[in-house]
């Protein structure tokens, strides 16, 4: 995480104002809540938090990956269509007669491959946009539309239904009552935060983003880097897919992952990770997270109709990032 | 070499490696057509090739605003839900007649134009997120609109014409999108606004020094692709007989790739009405041609083989039109 320096102003109030702009997410989230436990019936309980918590942990694991492939300056739009992948391939594991007859092998498995085969798509991204010098939207807009094709392909488009409490521990779960999804969530934001700020590849991730040009000319490998934070980012899907899939006790490759990508990256935008690269905060994306979250609850459980919340969602991702977008020209 | 020179050479490249991408996907269109009609039997029956136009005009429309968009180095995410939008309004208009039912469209197209065109030129917002964001109240107020059911159109009033009817033999929607093709050519390559876009896109700083109204010029892209859209989703409302405010996802993406497979640069500054047409065109042809793999009985590909197919295609056309980069910088 690279913080602005503070510049001094005039007087304190400009100073303040700026602050605000500067945290206008995480100011806004505290607002947010604020106004729920004020209004909104039943707010402060364990249960809202877990709702909450449960709901956000799939685009939060998505968008840690996704914050770091848009700290180099690029973008994943395959994150959606790679969680496809994943939830149609962990029920053919723990469902085929191999994973029936060897149910600890097969539930291991089950958890290993998808993630892996995420992760190598997610390789072959990073590598494709490298290897041919494609722009990331483009690069990845190979793997968006061929991904969910691949998924739809494995299972035939069929629903795969299945019981299996030990690979849906990963979405049904709970560790010391905490929701199992939640925890994962919490360990990559964190592991996320300290290899950007604290690793030589966080540093060389921020290198590349900020001057590909320098980062080259002073020895950073900066193809190995972007193939890296592109297959992190499939893992990061990967990781994901199971989790969807475990929650719904069924995997649907038309509709796992439908649209995360754009969930993911409003996430990263709203958290105050600049599009262009070389800056980049994860907690940032967990706060942008929570309060687009936290925004459609508060209007659902206020009678506003969903629908009405895309709207309010559209016009708090504008806002937000227009001001940061003012306090930092400012 | 002085910078003014290295700059001359850089864009003459990209130009005449636009044009190679330009020739490529013409020729890889015939190809297509030539295959499929030497292979199928009825591919270029009339019934084919009408169905093929009266479905891809909606994307052809949609890809035509996009085009310009890109061009002029932005892009747009939200022509898809603003299509579904535009489709349930103009359901909502269509008892009072097909003029209504158009203009309807057209306006709630205009309405999600003009707010991505503020957001990018007046608030400074990228526009992939300005237009996330756009995409996302069009696909809210589509939603609000048809208290989230698709709203049927009226059959009592010739607004189905639209999407259903016919004119000298090609369905209407075709023509639509030929003579918005028409209009297209003719802005990007006979008035100064065509130029203007693709100078704000090549070098946005330097069209600015030059006094080009930058700001006004990227507005308008996002107005008139919020209009195409608009058209696209009046065309969807007719064709179905519905206002469908679920419709439309993905539809963005698709726009994006059939203008990147037309040769036009991401990059913006450089881009053809032409080629985005025929990338259209290749893209929906692709399914037609698995369609009609299937009907020989040789293979049995299911439908969600051509996400795959589309996938590797773009895949092929990004990496060839790589490699002739390479070839141009070596040879330069």
């Amino acid at each position: 995480m690279v913080d602005a320096p503070t510049i001094d102003r005039e007087g304190v109030s400009p100073d303040v104002a700026a602050f605000f702009r500067r945290y206008a997410a995480l100011t806004a989230l505290i607002v947010l809540l604020a106004f729920n436990f004020a209004v909104t019936p039943h707010f402060a309980s364990w249960q809202t938090l877990n709702v909450n918590l449960t709901q956000v942990a799939t685009i939060v694991i998505v968008s840690v990956g996704m914050t770091l492939v848009i700290a180099t300056g690029g973008i994943d739009l395959s994150v959606g269509s790679l969680m496809a992948i994943s939830g149609a391939i962990a029920p053919m594991i723990f469902l085929s007669s191999f994973g029936r007859s060897y149910p600890a092998l097969g539930d291991a498995l089950a958890f290993i491959v998808p993630v892996g085969v995420a992760g190598l798509f997610g390789l072959f991204n990073g590598w494709f946009i490298t290897r041919f010098q494609v722009q990331p939207i483009v690069g990845t807009l190979v793997m968006f539309i061929a991904g969910r094709g691949i998924g739809q392909v494995l299972t035939n488009g069929n629903l795969q239904a299945f019981k299996n409490p030990t690979f849906q521990f990963i979405g049904l779960g709970r560790i010391f009552g905490v929701p199992c999804q939640v925890v994962i969530m919490l360990a990559l934001v964190a592991a996320a935060a300290w290899t950007l700020r604290s690793t030589l590849f966080g540093r060389q991730v921020l290198s590349v983003g900020g001057n590909e040009r320098a980062a080259r000319l002073s020895g950073v490998p900066v193809a190995a880097v972007k193939r890296w934070v592109y297959a992190i980012s499939g893992l990061c899907a990967g990781i994901a897919g199971l989790v969807v899939v475990s929650i719904n006790s069924s995997s649907d490759a038309n509709l796992v992952g439908l649209g995360m990508e754009l969930d993911a990256i409003a996430a990263v935008a709203v958290g105050g990770t600049p599009f262009t690269g070389g800056q980049a905060t994860v907690v940032g994306t967990l706060i942008g997270a929570l309060l687009i979250q936290l925004v459609r609850y508060t209007l659902l459980a206020n009678g506003v109709p969903d629908a009405a919340a895309l709207v309010v969602k559209g016009a708090i991702i504008a806002g937000a990032v227009w001001s940061q977008q003012r306090s930092r020209s400012a | 070499m002085s910078a003014a020179t290295a700059n001359t050479a850089t864009s003459s490249r990209r130009i005449s490696l636009a044009w190679a991408a330009r020739q490529r996907v013409m020729i890889t269109l015939v190809l297509l057509i030539l295959f499929g009609a030497l292979r199928y039997d009825h591919f270029l029956g009339a019934y084919n090739v009408l169905s093929v136009l009266r479905y891809n005009s909606m994307f052809a429309l949609t890809s035509l605003g996009m085009c310009f968009v890109i061009m002029g180095a932005g892009i747009d995410l939200s022509v898809g839900t603003t299509a579904a939008f535009a489709s349930v309004v103009s359901a909502l208009l269509s008892p009072y007649g097909l003029f209504p039912g158009l203009l309807g469209g057209l306006a709630a197209g205009l309405l999600v134009g003009v707010i991505n065109g503020f957001m990018v030129t007046r608030m400074n917002i990228q526009p992939f997120i300005a237009t996330l964001s756009g995409m996302l109240a069009a696909s809210g107020s589509g939603l609000l609109l048809a208290q989230n059911q698709s709203v049927s159109v009226s059959y009592y009033t010739n607004f189905t014409w639209l999407g259903q009817g016919d004119l000298l033999g090609f369905p209407a929607p075709a023509w639509i999108a030929a003579l918005a093709y028409v209009y297209g050519s003719v802005l990007l390559n006979y008035t100064s606004f065509g130029r203007y876009v693709l100078s704000v896109g090549g070098n946005e700083e330097a069209a600015r020094l030059m006094g080009l109204p930058v700001d006004r010029v990227k507005f308008l892209t996002y107005v008139q692709s919020g209009v195409f859209a608009g058209l696209a989703g009046v065309i969807l409302a007719s064709q179905f007989g519905a206002g469908q405010p679920a419709e439309g996802v993905g539809w963005e993406l698709f726009s994006i790739a059939a203008v990147v497979v037309g040769g036009t640069l991401l990059t913006g500054g450089v881009g053809s009405v032409a080629t985005t047409l025929a990338g259209v065109l290749l893209l929906g042809l692709i399914f037609n041609v698995l369609n009609f793999e299937n009907g020989l009985g040789w293979i049995s590909l299911s439908a969600y083989w051509q996400s795959v197919v589309r996938g590797v295609f773009l895949m092929v056309v990004v990496m060839a039109s790589s490699g002739s980069a390479r070839r141009a910088i070596r040879s330069a």
